[in-house]
């Protein structure tokens, strides 16, 4: 969820308006916004603070403070949704280049103008555009933000992508012109912006833009050239947005314009720009329309739960900047801004109804619906498993599904190639490179750090090991074990063996002293496995099928887990008996 | 004070007669029968026997019943320092100075300065007068002054150990702590008095009814020691659950109540079509980064789709279908394909309504789950990669907000909560979304505690239900309300190999009380 810092002074000043920090919470909290935190300004000498306010990831229209104070005026009835225009003069032209196409294809673009800029609106543009990258723009991979002054270069403009060596200017800041390829490598030691070098880096071609006298704009996404370098001072501001993909290159070129356009001598008037498409074709950026749509006031009343008429309903959209109109007693006609990108659905429109009549002011009701519960049976039967062993003396655990390559192999002597795990592509550490295919590790990982608790140490976990199954759809299968451990200063088999024959006895499953056949339970000891000392283990087979494994560990189990004493386990799949 | 010292044991250690345990037993009580009460240091003095036997003795009669009362004292006195204790056994320096010394013609000074200790020996000796040296001759020639001499140092020693002697004001008391012959000590002693059972007259009781008593009848004559019912009992041998686990029993006991049925939710691994994409979640929204969600290398995709379905999921993604206008990009299969260890239990409820929506004739359900999801974010003490999500959902014709939090009140009232408040929230799958909060009496402010809403048309309608169902769903972890129900602060100390199990034994039964229902 976006954060953003808005100084309190601005925002009251724009609202008209003084509040406590108490009755502001109270108000976002209505408005759906989060007032996080407080923070001092030091320079304003205790006169001013800052809020910080937790925005929703879908509102791209009040994450700056004229958006939001904005939005909020509208909220409490004290403004109007200003109407946004287009100016028809001769428009600047912007030529995309087939090269393009292989890295950045799109862009879009606008012009403010005649704008009068302050510290803090300056400060608010930058912001917005830093914001915007973060989120909308996935940092810059989907979109990327240019704003230049307009009177430092000259249309039309060319959006091309050409080889690195070819690339050569100052960029923004710089003292000295660099080529491209050697900027890269510049800024790849850059602490903002280094992460957004690989977008382009192993390309064969950068994207570049040109005005016509051959000066560069910038190279999205990474940066601008330092020749149309704004400043609070200027007028005239171009913006481009380079892009994979158009849709939120449309939106984030709206935010940017209808966010600051109230700063210019006619306010909330926008210049196009005229872009020539590869084929020849020409769009003309921005489309302002609203989207126009009609809605069923009854059906509103139906999704939220409440009953309002038609006069209501327009009235409670209205103060969500959704210009409505009754058209008659059940339909609303409402005019969609360009603003709000974040009304998909009628479901969204409903919402905003049901945020300005007031989530708290709804009539609650408790469905209906008569169901019969049931337990999923694979839960119910861990569960009496669980209590019984727990009855047995033995203390549950509850430790990760997540572990390393070595506390399932090589802790226990084998190769992980030789384990059917499933293994994460993305771990951070190495504490979670695969899911784990047995819970002992998590018994063994809880004694040794328990090793001052009175001997022996009894425990136990009913959960689940995930194991790669390509016959299923994911490729892979949760299986539902008991494993339990005793630890002393002997092994204590019996006492394991022990409660093996109780769960035994408890799941109905009877001795079977034959060793043969799909009846009852027996162990088999013709088995090898590294994990356990040799001779002292056996597999657990339960009406004809192996469900797990009975023994002593090895030594070099007991030392590669950091213990000390002798132990022994039984690790068995439960499913069986469900 | 710095020689003072703790000395309790070894007042009267070279005088102790050892009377047995019994019989000293007896002439205590017996004491007390005629004395209103008594000291257990002056007894030990006055009748010569080890004070820490006194005491044992004492001790052992107040085990057997109310027979007697004791209170502890503390006083100062002297003892004969380690020193002091030599000389008691060997005699004073002086005295076996003079002794050393022929009667008749004396002896050389340097000869006799051999001796042990005679420097000290000499100069007591010469200023009690008991001895003269002849310096006529060379060498000197040390002589007997007097014939006869007492070892008075001895003699003090002596009776300051049989506590003849305690003043330590005395001047020859004085005299022998500037030698450092004797030292304060503490003594802690006991005054003994009657109590409620007194009689001189006591067995010491048996210990334990045996079987043996029982066949005989011997019981019915025998006295028998009473128990000591201020100590603790035995600990049974015992095993028990983890603290998360019976809170987990809790909630799913309460959706159990409220009619709700439980979903198999027993496959970590999902694919991003079950994950994200069915749910409304773009293919570039942020959940879907590498930053935040644990992708499969092996196996890293899946294949199988329901393909269909796929197709109107691809659909109200790209271009929008069942009155959305959708995200307008170009949906990627390989991106559904992609497998994840599941971000949320949500997954399963999708996959549940899906096969509810292929149902003839639909049919309303409440559904739960209690189970783990995971999350590759950055750890600190109350985030794990992975933790439990609580689940429910119902799915019925015409289910409104209003319905939502109608619910919620139940489910959270079950949990003790009564006072709800509903912020909105954004959510890709739900709309409305809410968060919500309740108030905590004991922190004194609202906590937020769970996410809601009501799953959106374009996770509905793709999988074939009719436009009139709507499905109310909400969650929230299981961790967070049992770290505030328990008080922990470090989430490791609640999951993990480093829970402390002394932690899990001593654990109470959970019982999550459920507040009143509204008048």
């Amino acid at each position: 969820m976006p954060n953003i810092g808005i100084k309190r002074s601005l925002l009251f000043k724009e609202l008209g308006q003084k509040y406590t920090d108490k009755e502001f919470d109270q108000l976002c909290f209505d408005f759906g916004i989060e007032l996080d935190d407080i923070e001092p300004i030091p320079e304003s000498n205790g006169e001013d603070v800052e809020y910080k306010i937790d925005i929703p990831a879908n509102r791209y229209d009040i994450l700056c403070l004229e958006g939001l104070s904005r939005a909020l005026k509208i909220f409490l009835q004290k403004g109007e949704l200003p109407k946004f225009t287009l100016s028809n003069q001769k428009l600047i032209r912007m030529k995309i280049l087939p090269n393009t196409q292989r890295i950045r294809p799109i862009v879009v673009g606008a012009v403010l103008r005649n704008i009068t800029f302050n510290a803090d609106s300056y400060n608010s543009f930058i912001k917005l555009q830093d914001k915007l990258h973060q989120n909308l723009c996935r940092n810059r991979t989907l979109v990327a933000i240019g704003t230049h002054d307009l009177d430092t270069i000259k249309p039309p403009f060319i959006y091309d992508a050409r080889e690195p060596k070819q690339i050569k200017f100052r960029s923004l800041n710089q003292q000295k012109e660099m080529q491209a390829d050697e900027m890269l490598e510049f800024y790849s030691k850059d602490s903002h912006l280094k992460r957004y070098v690989s977008i382009i880096q192993e390309s064969d071609v950068y994207p570049v833009i040109y005005d016509s006298n051959n000066v560069v704009l910038s190279l999205p996404p990474i940066i601008n050239g330092d020749h149309s370098k704004m400043s609070v001072n200027t007028k005239n501001v171009f913006i481009e947005c380079t892009a994979v993909d158009l849709h939120k290159a449309n939106v984030v070129l709206n935010i940017m314009l209808t966010m600051f356009a109230q700063y210019c001598s006619k306010p909330f008037e926008i210049e196009p720009v005229e872009v020539e498409q590869v084929d020849g074709t020409v769009i003309v950026y921005p489309n302002l329309d609203d989207r126009v749509e009609n809605v069923s006031v009854k059906k509103i009343n139906k999704r939220i739960g409440i009953e309002v008429d038609a006069k209501t309903a327009a009235t409670l959209l209205t103060r969500m900047s959704l210009r409505t109109k009754v058209i008659d007693p059940d339909i609303l006609r409402i005019e969609i801004p360009v603003t709000r990108a974040d009304i998909l659905h009628f479901c969204d429109i409903a919402e905003d109804c049901a945020v300005a009549y007031g989530f708290n002011n709804i009539h609650k009701t408790v469905p209906k619906t008569v169901c019969i519960g049931n337990q999923f049976e694979l839960n119910r039967v861990s569960d009496l498993i669980r209590h019984s062993v727990a009855e047995a003396g033995f203390i549950e655990a509850l430790t990760f599904t997540l572990c390393s390559c070595a506390d399932v192999a090589e802790k226990f002597g084998k190769t992980i190639e030789s384990i059917p795990a499933v293994h994460i592509g993305n771990p951070k550490t190495q504490d979670f490179q695969i899911g784990r295919t047995t819970l002992l590790p998590g018994l063994l990982k809880t004694i040794a750090n328990n090793q001052g608790t009175a001997l022996p140490i009894q425990l136990f976990e009913v959960s689940d090991v995930i194991l790669k199954d390509l016959t299923r759809e994911t490729g892979s299968r949760n299986e539902r074990r008991l494993c339990a451990v005793f630890y002393n200063k002997t092994p204590g088999f019996e006492t394991i063996h022990g409660l093996l024959d109780r769960i035994m006895t408890l799941v109905k499953v009877s001795y079977n002293e034959n060793k043969s056949g799909n009846q009852g339970y027996y162990l088999n000891n013709q088995c090898e496995d590294t994990a356990f000392f040799p001779g002292r283990h056996a597999q657990v087979i339960a009406n004809g099928g192996n469900i797990g494994i009975i023994g002593v560990l090895h030594p070099n189990v007991i030392e590669q887990f950091g213990l000390k004493l002798p132990c022994s386990i039984l690790e068995i799949n439960i499913e069986p008996f469900v | 004070m710095n020689n003072q010292k703790e000395n309790t044991a070894s007042a009267c250690s070279s005088t102790t007669q050892k009377p047995t345990s019994s019989s000293l037993q007896t002439d205590i009580l017996s004491y007390l029968s005629t004395h209103d009460e008594l000291n257990t240091w002056t007894y030990a003095n006055e009748h010569k026997i080890d004070h820490q036997l006194v005491i044992g003795t004492i001790r052992s009669i107040q085990s057997i019943g109310d027979i007697i009362k004791i209170e502890q004292h503390t006083n100062r006195s002297i003892a004969p320092s380690d020193e002091g204790k030599l000389l008691l056994q060997n005699g004073s320096y002086e005295y076996n100075l003079f002794q050393a010394i022929p009667a008749d013609k004396g002896i050389e000074q340097p000869e006799l300065m051999k001796f042990p200790n005679a420097t000290i020996g000499f100069a007591k000796a010469m200023s009690s007068g008991w001895l003269q040296v002849d310096k006529s001759s060379k060498p000197a020639i040390v002589k007997r002054k007097v014939e006869n001499v007492h070892d008075e140092v001895q003699n003090l020693l002596k009776r300051i150990q049989s506590l003849e002697l305690q003043d330590a004001s005395v001047k020859e008391v004085v005299e022998l702590k500037k030698r450092k012959l004797v030292e304060d000590v503490i003594v802690n002693y006991f005054i003994v008095t009657k109590s409620s059972e007194f009689s001189t007259n006591i067995a010491k009781g048996e210990a334990e009814l045996t079987a043996e008593m029982l066949q005989t009848g011997s019981w019915k004559t025998l006295n028998f020691k009473q128990y000591n019912f201020n100590a603790k009992g035995m600990m049974p041998s015992h095993g028990c659950l983890h603290p998360l686990l019976k809170v987990r029993t809790e909630y799913r006991q309460i959706f159990l109540e409220m009619g709700f049925t439980e979903m198999p939710t027993n496959n970590y691994v999902e694919n991003s079509f079950w994950n994200f994409d069915a749910l409304f979640t773009p293919q570039k929204h942020p959940a879907r980064d590498v930053q935040d969600t644990f992708f499969l290398s092996d196996p890293a995709v899946t294949t199988t789709f329901p393909e269909d379905y796929l197709e109107k999921i691809k659909k109200v993604h790209s271009t929008g279908a069942f009155g959305s206008i959708g995200y307008q990009y170009e949906w990627a299969r390989e991106e559904a394909q992609k497998n994840v260890f599941r971000t949320h239990t949500t997954a399963v409820s999708t996959r549940m309504l899906y096969k509810l929506a292929q149902e003839k004739i639909f049919k309303p359900v409440k559904y739960f789950s209690i189970d783990k999801v995971f999350r590759n974010e950055n750890l600190d003490a109350t985030h794990l990669a992975e933790f439990h999500q609580i689940e429910g959902l119902v799915a019925d014709y015409n289910l409104t907000l209003g319905d939502l939090i109608g619910i919620l009140y139940e489910f959270f009232r079950k949990l003790g909560m009564t006072k709800l408040r509903f912020k909105p929230a954004y959510n890709p799958y739900t709309e409305p979304s809410m968060e919500i909060f309740s108030y905590h009496e004991g922190l004194q402010r609202w906590i937020e505690v769970g996410n809601s809403g009501m799953f959106r048309p374009e996770m509905l309608l793709p999988m074939g239900f009719s436009e009139d169902i709507s499905v109310i769903a909400w969650g929230l972890s299981l961790e967070r309300p049992t770290m505030i129900l328990y008080g922990i602060d470090n989430i490791r100390d609640l999951i993990g190999p480093k829970v402390d199990l002394e932690m899990c034994r001593q654990n109470p039964i959970c019982r999550v009380i459920p507040a009143k229902i509204e008048e």
